[in-house]
């Protein structure tokens, strides 16, 4: 029996809408969080009166709205339908992820409403109390555990580059979340072990395992779209050791006041990102180079190459604020922020937007509300992220250098950020308005579906018994 | 593409050494830092922050304060002053030599060097270290940060940008609590350009009773309540101020060793 691939995207389909439309809501939650956030260095003195839009709220809680609230899931749930799709095998037991997926929805809201309360950790990135962390620990691992059943249950042994990058994306989660909250949360190290532990769980968190979830995702869409075979087996395979040895340990920043070793070790691992870098260039030109698929119309091919591109140009920059002498003036400063910010959202958000407009349609079976809005979404974010990190880039690096001379009041060092901080809150805008559009589409699916699972239960209802059924 | 398992199982191997390298390798040679000796002194380093301070870092944690502050001083390195502290039974002979050396700003080889030649000649020397870079011309502390100062802290605030200043001396270099708590209720009235929102919510505003309250703060007229009111701190301002006081890392240690300034003579 051949199982056809419509079976498959509709085995998918009730987990993919609960993932995907947590993920929508976070994602425009965390965007619109970070805009309040950006908004207090133009106005301070308005954000006194309550502690609730204090900017020592609002950002972490931001950030890890977009993290956890969105890219994870997300990931999460392309993985879930990648892995159905390439072992030509439906998901079975999708009850139990769509459980998962609302306790992981549940998670995030009790993080985020732990940190506006006050009960943050105080650890970037893992800033949620214990109630939130167990929640997203334990959905995770039924989530993760559901498509690694999948997985296993496959109908080729063989194994494709998406496979390794997700299997390790969906190990990595539970290793260094686990590892983080025990030991900075449950049963915490002393001293300076706790920042050390948090920097090395927020690497392998933001970095490494958007970069293995987001690579898996690309290297399955890239060759399928463009209609080319993937370049090479054996140069994803260098390029998923490299990235994993060298993305993998770093994190402690240099001057860090912890034992020598550790931010050199870090600085090393993060110059030799420049290997998988490399190799993971010459796999994408060399996969869409002569692609006569789908031209770049602003839909999903587009936003997965733009994605790929981001995901690149993002590495790079860790690359760069490693260079000696030169990490001195990046460190501190909003470098670091526009660093992330490409990785989160340039790179893994703009490719997760790609897989999910394309996934979707095929899962529910009804097309997007306003297919055209793709577009503009794709051109909104983009410029978005684009005005965001080219303005915090710029302007790292000049308060960077105003940090690194004395003779400079620090006072001057921040006025200097005001001209970038304003265009950085217009990308921010961008970025909501994108978001905004993204989920109008996915809620209006999720309300399309829901229509139609309504009248059918009603046809079913109302409907006349059948005359075989009436004589039995 | 029959090597699955193999795949893995490197990637797996890969995942324990980072775990190894940066979990298990810091906390075997720093999880069980102790107390050490304050350099030239019977002290030790660090004692745990007073009561109100601990209470304060709590204030600290809850409010996100690392979003914007670090806690991490940086140093370039060292440089080194040779101080004649006794010229001796030759003084002339010893000046002399002074006038041909360079004695300031100088390297630990080239102090040693010029060190010895005077002891030579029958002076004595002390050699004074003075830590460079930009955090230490700029006030922020008198040495670079290191792991003994966070030893009793939980959770460790470090921190990782500058929208404000480093916080890691601030006790020293702001010693004032007063200033401390008009600072969190109105930044701008003690710092013209801060960007720093303000935290009247830690602070209460109410209604002057039969005597004003010790706490009142003493606020410039364009910040002050309306007459009759008085804006007294919570609680929590006074546990963060207390906190931020208690952050003095400014003795001289193995790890950052420096020569502190000589006490102000009466």
């Amino acid at each position: 029996m051949t199982v056809n691939e419509k079976q498959i995207d509709t085995s998918c389909r009730v987990p993919l809408l609960v993932l995907f439309g947590g993920a929508a809501l976070w994602l425009v939650v965390g965007s619109l969080l970070a805009l309040a956030a950006s908004l207090t260095f133009h106005m301070p003195d308005k954000f006194g009166d309550c502690s609730w839009i204090t900017y020592g709220h609002l950002q972490p809680a931001a950030d890890d709205a977009l993290l956890y609230g969105f890219c994870i899931p997300a990931g999460l749930g392309v993985a879930l339908w990648i892995f159905a799709r390439l072992g030509q095998t439906p998901l079975r037991g999708a009850l139990v992820p769509v459980v998962a997926a609302h306790l992981w929805n549940l998670g995030v809201l009790v993080g985020l409403v732990g940190i506006f309360a006050g009960d943050s950790t105080g650890f970037a990135w893992l800033e949620f109390p214990r109630g939130g962390s167990a929640l997203l620990f334990f959905s995770y691992l039924l989530i993760a555990l559901w498509a690694l059943m999948n997985f296993s249950g496959r109908r080729e042994g063989g194994t494709f580059p998406s496979h390794w990058f997700l299997v390790a994306a969906l190990f990595l989660f539970p290793w260094v979340y686990s590892t983080a909250n025990i030991l900075l949360v449950g049963w915490p190290v002393r001293g300076v072990v706790q920042a050390v532990v948090a920097w090395w769980a927020g690497n392998n968190l933001v970095f490494l395992w958007t970069s293995l979830a987001g690579l898996g995702a690309s290297f399955y869409f890239l060759p399928k779209m463009s209609g080319r075979p993937l370049h090479s087996y054996f140069y994803a395979l260098f390029a998923f050791w490299t990235l994993l040895i060298f993305g993998s340990m770093r994190g402690v920043p240099v001057g860090a006041p912890v034992p020598a070793w550790l931010p050199a070790l870090s600085a090393m691992n993060s110059l030799f990102l420049i290997v998988p870098v490399i190799a993971i260039t010459v796999i994408g030109w060399k996969t869409v180079r002569d692609a006569t698929g789908p031209e770049c119309k602003g839909g999903s091919y587009c936003m997965i190459e733009f994605g790929f591109v981001a995901f690149l140009l993002s590495a790079l920059l860790l690359v760069t604020s490693a260079c000696p002498h030169f990490s001195r003036i990046t460190q501190f400063t909003w470098f670091g922020t526009a660093q992330t910010q490409l990785q989160l959202y340039g790179f893994f958000a703009i490719t997760m937007f790609g897989a999910i407009y394309y996934i979707l349609p095929r899962a529910v079976g009804i097309e997007f509300a306003f297919p055209k809005l793709i577009r503009v979404q794709h051109w909104f974010a983009i410029l978005g992220v684009a005005i965001f990190v080219v303005a915090l880039v710029v302007g790292g690096v000049e308060q960077g250098l105003k940090l690194q001379d004395p003779r400079v009041a620090f006072a001057d060092s921040t006025k200097t950020m005001l001209p970038f901080l304003r265009a950085s809150t217009t990308g921010l805008l961008c970025i909501v308005i994108a978001n905004l559009m993204f989920a109008l589409n996915v809620f209006l699916m999720i309300a399309a579906w829901k229509w139609s699972v309504a009248k059918t239960v009603f046809a079913f209802v109302i409907s006349p018994l059948s005359k075989t059924e009436v004589k039995a | 593409m029959k090597n699955g398992f193999a795949i893995f199982l490197t990637a797996f191997l890969v995942l324990v050494t980072s775990w190894t390298a940066f979990v298990l390798g810091p906390q075997l040679q720093l999880g069980r830092a102790r107390q050490v000796a304050v350099l030239n002194s019977s002290d030790v380093y660090p004692t745990s922050r007073p009561g109100e301070a601990a209470q304060g870092l709590v204030v600290y944690r809850a409010n996100g304060c690392a979003a914007c502050h670090t806690e991490q001083v940086q140093q370039d390195g060292v440089v080194c002053d040779v101080v004649l502290s006794s010229a001796g039974k030759n003084p002339s002979v010893v000046s002399n030599l002074l006038a041909t050396l360079k004695l300031s700003g100088i390297t630990e080889e080239a102090a040693l060097a010029a060190g010895d030649k005077i002891t030579a000649a029958g002076g004595k020397v002390e050699t004074h270290i003075i830590p460079t870079g930009p955090d230490i011309a700029r006030g922020w502390g008198l040495r670079h940060s290191v792991a003994e100062d966070f030893l009793y802290d939980n959770p460790v605030q470090l921190g990782s940008l500058r929208i404000g200043p480093d916080l890691a001396d601030v006790g020293r270099r702001l010693p004032d609590a007063n200033w401390q708590l008009l600072h969190l209720y109105a930044p701008k009235s003690v710092a013209k350009d801060s960007l720093m929102p303000p935290f009247r919510y830690l602070f209460e505003t109410k209604k002057i009773g039969a005597t004003p309250s010790p706490d009142a703060l003493n606020l410039p007229k364009e910040f002050a309540p309306a007459d009759g009111y008085e804006v007294v701190p919570k609680p929590e301002a006074k546990h963060l101020a207390a906190y931020l006081l208690s952050l003095h890392a400014d003795v001289p240690l193995y790890d950052a060793p420096f020569t502190p300034a000589a006490p102000a003579k009466p």
